[in-house]
């Protein structure tokens, strides 16, 4: 499948939050958005919707790609009241995530709309994933063999 | 000829079914199991149905190992019957398994790879006795573990990359403009089989079968001398190139488990002495599934290598056809419904060649008498 690189900054920023949202705990994302003091009205231009994406890996880890199996994948398009249109696409089935995704998104390309969401949701949602990303990998450090030499006092020079 | 009857039983089933119900509920007197509770508690069983079910959905597996009294393998054939009720959206990019985030990566063949060796929650070197604490009622809730100061580095190199300069290792081979890679979703099992086609079917294959064939490899039918060159276990982000988008986005997080079995090869007159490497990698966490398939998958590479392939697991015909347990399952348990008519055909044939037996035996004995 050929694929655009995406080579303007606006893009590259889109695709930070989408990832953040995708990656977020649909309970998180529903949380996030139950705390906004003035949510906008939407309405679905796609209503969500559960399918599968085939997961591929790399032969050998780097080679070509095979088939490794699917996963499901919730996906949803809204339109705020305004006119901003947006989409998401979240692992799992819960459409409300998907749905929640698809207007967090339609608000972060509006610019009046934009500050309503970029620190109490996306933000606050990055946040927990570090966090979360973090204390694994201490557990992971932590868990890290230490090796040491038995010296020779011994026995044959 | 008339017929006989052929249909009934419907009331026997469903009797058959209430029961079950009952059965799976077990003693009402005990709480019952919620589908969270074996989603969180046990994980490694959900893990091998995603993988076998070849659909990565945690609460989808725990609620089919909940429907299926534990039985795998039935829950497996539930999660495959269900993924075939959903559209597929695509195929995602290829997972980047250096880029994960590795709760797990050790090396067995290599002490000082770089990241070093991360236990991570592992049962190697527990001493495999039974907890009787976690029998008693009112458990506790364990002591959070252990945290270092610094968090582990990502990516953390694996070992085909540490030896790349060297070229000890075969390096793995990336064609430009390649096909798509071989579906077995869609397309049918053909032979001779590209390597695509086997990994597919090993990472959906049955875990006790592939475990056997690995064994019975490293016990010389088809020996590959592996290696472990490296386990890894960890999150990977999954890239998905949306039509209404046309670029990339990242659709969430899965758990992987990746396994590289190193094997010598002393070289042929193409190729220098070098290690070849087999290649494992499944949903969740199945570290015993990865080690096998990456033996299994190294076996079945012996015409790239020149080896003699007499073993059954250099057989990909052999390893490939009977890998799947929800076909193997089907066909051997379909001998207990109902073949009365076999049975019926069978019993008219025998009955009628014991006669011919007797009948030549009498002619003989009262020939020689």
């Amino acid at each position: 499948m050929p694929v655009d690189p995406v080579n303007n900054a606006a893009g590259n920023e889109r695709r930070q939050w989408l990832s953040i949202l995708a990656k977020a705990q649909p309970g998180e994302v529903s949380a996030a958005w139950d705390d906004l003091s003035n949510p906008p009205a939407y309405s679905a231009l796609r209503a969500p919707e559960t399918g599968l994406v085939l997961v591929r890996g790399r032969m050998g880890g780097a080679g070509d790609a095979f088939n490794v199996g699917e996963m499901t994948v919730t996906r949803a398009a809204v339109r705020l009241e305004s006119g901003e249109t947006g989409i998401g696409y979240v692992a799992g089935r819960d459409r409300r995530h998907a749905e929640l995704a698809a207007a967090v998104d339609a608000m972060m390309q509006a610019p009046a709309l934009r500050p309503a969401v970029e620190g109490a949701v996306v933000a606050r949602l990055a946040r927990a994933q570090a966090e979360r990303r973090d204390t694994a990998a201490r557990k992971a450090a932590a868990t890290k063999v230490d090796f040491f030499t038995m010296v020779r006092t011994r026995g044959p020079q | 000829m008339a017929y006989v009857s052929v249909k009934g039983g419907e009331k026997a089933i469903t009797h058959a079914h209430q029961w079950l119900a009952e059965d799976r509920r077990g003693d009402p007197g005990v709480s019952e199991l919620e589908v969270a509770q074996v989603r969180e508690q046990l994980s490694l069983a959900v893990d091998r149905v995603m993988s076998e079910g070849s659909c990565y959905d945690r609460d989808l597996a725990a609620l089919a190992v909940k429907q299926a009294r534990g039985d795998l393998p039935e829950a497996i054939f539930l999660l495959r019957a269900y993924r075939t009720t959903l559209p597929r959206f695509g195929a995602s990019l290829p997972v980047e398994t250096e880029a994960m985030a590795v709760r797990r990566r050790v090396s067995a063949a290599f002490k000082d790879i770089p990241g070093g060796q991360v236990l991570g929650p592992t049962f190697d070197y527990t001493h495999r006795l039974l907890d009787f604490a976690l029998a008693a009622e009112g458990g506790v809730v364990p002591e959070p573990a252990p945290q270092a100061e610094e968090p582990q580095a990502y990516p953390m190199p694996n070992i085909a990359s540490v030896f790349r300069h060297e070229d000890l290792l075969e390096h793995d081979v990336r064609t430009d403009e390649a096909p798509e890679p071989y579906d077995l979703t869609r397309q049918p099992m053909k032979f001779p089989a590209d390597r695509d086609q086997r990994l597919q079917a090993l990472a959906r294959g049955d875990e006790g079968f592939l475990l056997s064939l690995a064994y019975s490899s490293q016990r010389g039918w088809g020996s590959t001398h592996p290696l472990c060159g490296e386990i890894r276990m960890g999150e990977v982000a999954v890239e998905f190139v949306p039509d209404e988008l046309g670029f990339a986005i990242e659709i969430g997080e899965i758990t992987l488990t990746e396994c590289t079995m190193l094997s010598g090869f002393a070289g042929s007159a193409e190729r220098p002495p070098q290690y070849t490497r087999g290649y494992g990698l499944t949903f969740g966490h199945c570290e015993r599934k990865a080690m096998s398939m990456a033996i299994v998958d190294r076996a079945l590479r012996h015409r790239e290598v020149g080896e003699q392939a007499d073993a059954p697991v250099q057989d990909e015909e052999f390893v490939l056809y009977h890998s799947d347990n929800v076909e193997a399952s089907g066909f051997v348990q379909h001998l207990k419904l109902p073949h009365y008519v076999d049975f019926q055909a069978d019993l008219q044939l025998i009955r009628r060649l014991r006669k011919e037996h007797f009948e030549r035996r009498a002619a003989l004995k009262e020939a020689a008498e």
